[in-house]
């Protein structure tokens, strides 16, 4: 059984993954709504234009739920974040590879929040504060606290990979053991495939991807909350 | 022995060991259960605070799922991507 992504085509050498061409097209997607939405809006929003204002207006709440009064200038790269990790995991409903069921998409995202977790608490504390904080309670904390930081991209990038991937195995083996079945009794039509799998379908493509890019956002704004507040001291 | 190649027992072996390390499940399992028990005795104690007990819920929930989904990614790769495979 091959599990991984297919390689699509090949620019010099280097391989061109199914991950990537769909990362591609949900950008574009994502770009050609946002688009769509905000040209002639109007004061009464309706139709598409309703939807994007439903879903930034829901974004900026999470947010400010979660952050307070920085929550401003990290609104984008929340909604950044939720919206694409949101549909990539939600490809298996096209009978698409999910794009998050690839570590090569999630890891570089966890690192970005890493960096921008790290670059925010420095710029926040100052350097002193950062490893004074970094030391808390004593000194030989230290190392462990450096530790404990590194996992947090490793776990991050796991945790949505794991998800989806686990999904994505389920599926494939639901849809070939009922494509089986039907064979067994005779009809060339898996007919079993038709409606059966709509509970497994609703749980590991619409509820696990919201779920998980929930989590993803939310530990990074969580994380970048805790490193920027100074009430400690 | 009755000859089986290195490949076999290798592949026999890793199988063994991802079915094994899914055990890990088990404690994820009890965490998690007692993380949503806890969440709706408290939130049968205080119904306002639903919205934030939920939240809360979800990123703890979150958090114990990580030992699983190491093992996860543990017998994964022993299945799929076996580093001792020749």
């Amino acid at each position: 059984m091959e599990v991984g992504p297919r390689i699509i085509f090949k620019v010099m050498g280097e391989n061109v993954t199914e991950t990537v061409v769909f990362g591609w097209c949900i950008s574009i997607v994502i770009l050609i709504f946002a688009f769509c939405a905000t040209r002639n809006m109007q004061r009464i929003p309706k139709g598409a234009q309703l939807v994007g204002e439903l879903l930034v207006g829901f974004i900026y709440n999470m947010v400010k739920d979660a952050m307070g009064d920085i929550s401003e200038k990290f609104t984008p790269y929340m909604g950044t974040l939720i919206v694409f990790l949101g549909f990539g995991s939600m490809l298996g409903l096209l009978d698409l590879r999910p794009i998050t069921a690839d570590l090569n998409c999630t890891a570089p995202l966890a690192l970005v929040s890493f960096i921008m977790i790290h670059y925010n608490s420095i710029r926040a504390r100052g350097f002193i504060g950062y490893n004074k904080h970094m030391a808390s309670p004593y000194l030989w904390m230290w190392p462990l606290n450096l530790m404990s930081e590194c996992m947090f991209p490793i776990t991050l990038a796991c945790r949505i990979f794991g998800n989806i991937f686990a999904g994505v195995i389920v599926m494939t083996l639901v849809y070939s053991g009922l494509a089986t079945a039907s064979h067994a009794l005779g009809s060339f039509i898996p007919f079993f495939q038709i409606a059966f799998p709509l509970p497994l379908n609703f749980w590991f493509d619409m509820f696990e991807p919201i779920l998980q890019a929930y989590i993803f956002t939310m530990l990074t704004m969580v994380y970048i909350y805790n490193g920027t507040t100074t009430d400690e001291e | 022995m009755t000859g089986f190649t290195g490949a076999e027992l290798i592949a026999a072996f890793s199988s063994l060991g991802a079915g094994i390390a899914m055990v890990a499940m088990i404690g994820v399992g009890v965490g998690i259960g007692y993380n949503a028990g806890k969440t709706v005795e408290s939130t049968a104690r205080q119904p306002e605070a639903g919205g934030a007990l939920m939240r809360l819920m979800l990123i703890g929930v979150a958090l114990t799922e990580t030992a699983g989904i190491f093992a996860l990614v543990i017998a994964i790769m022993l299945l799929f991507a076996n580093p001792l495979m020749p």
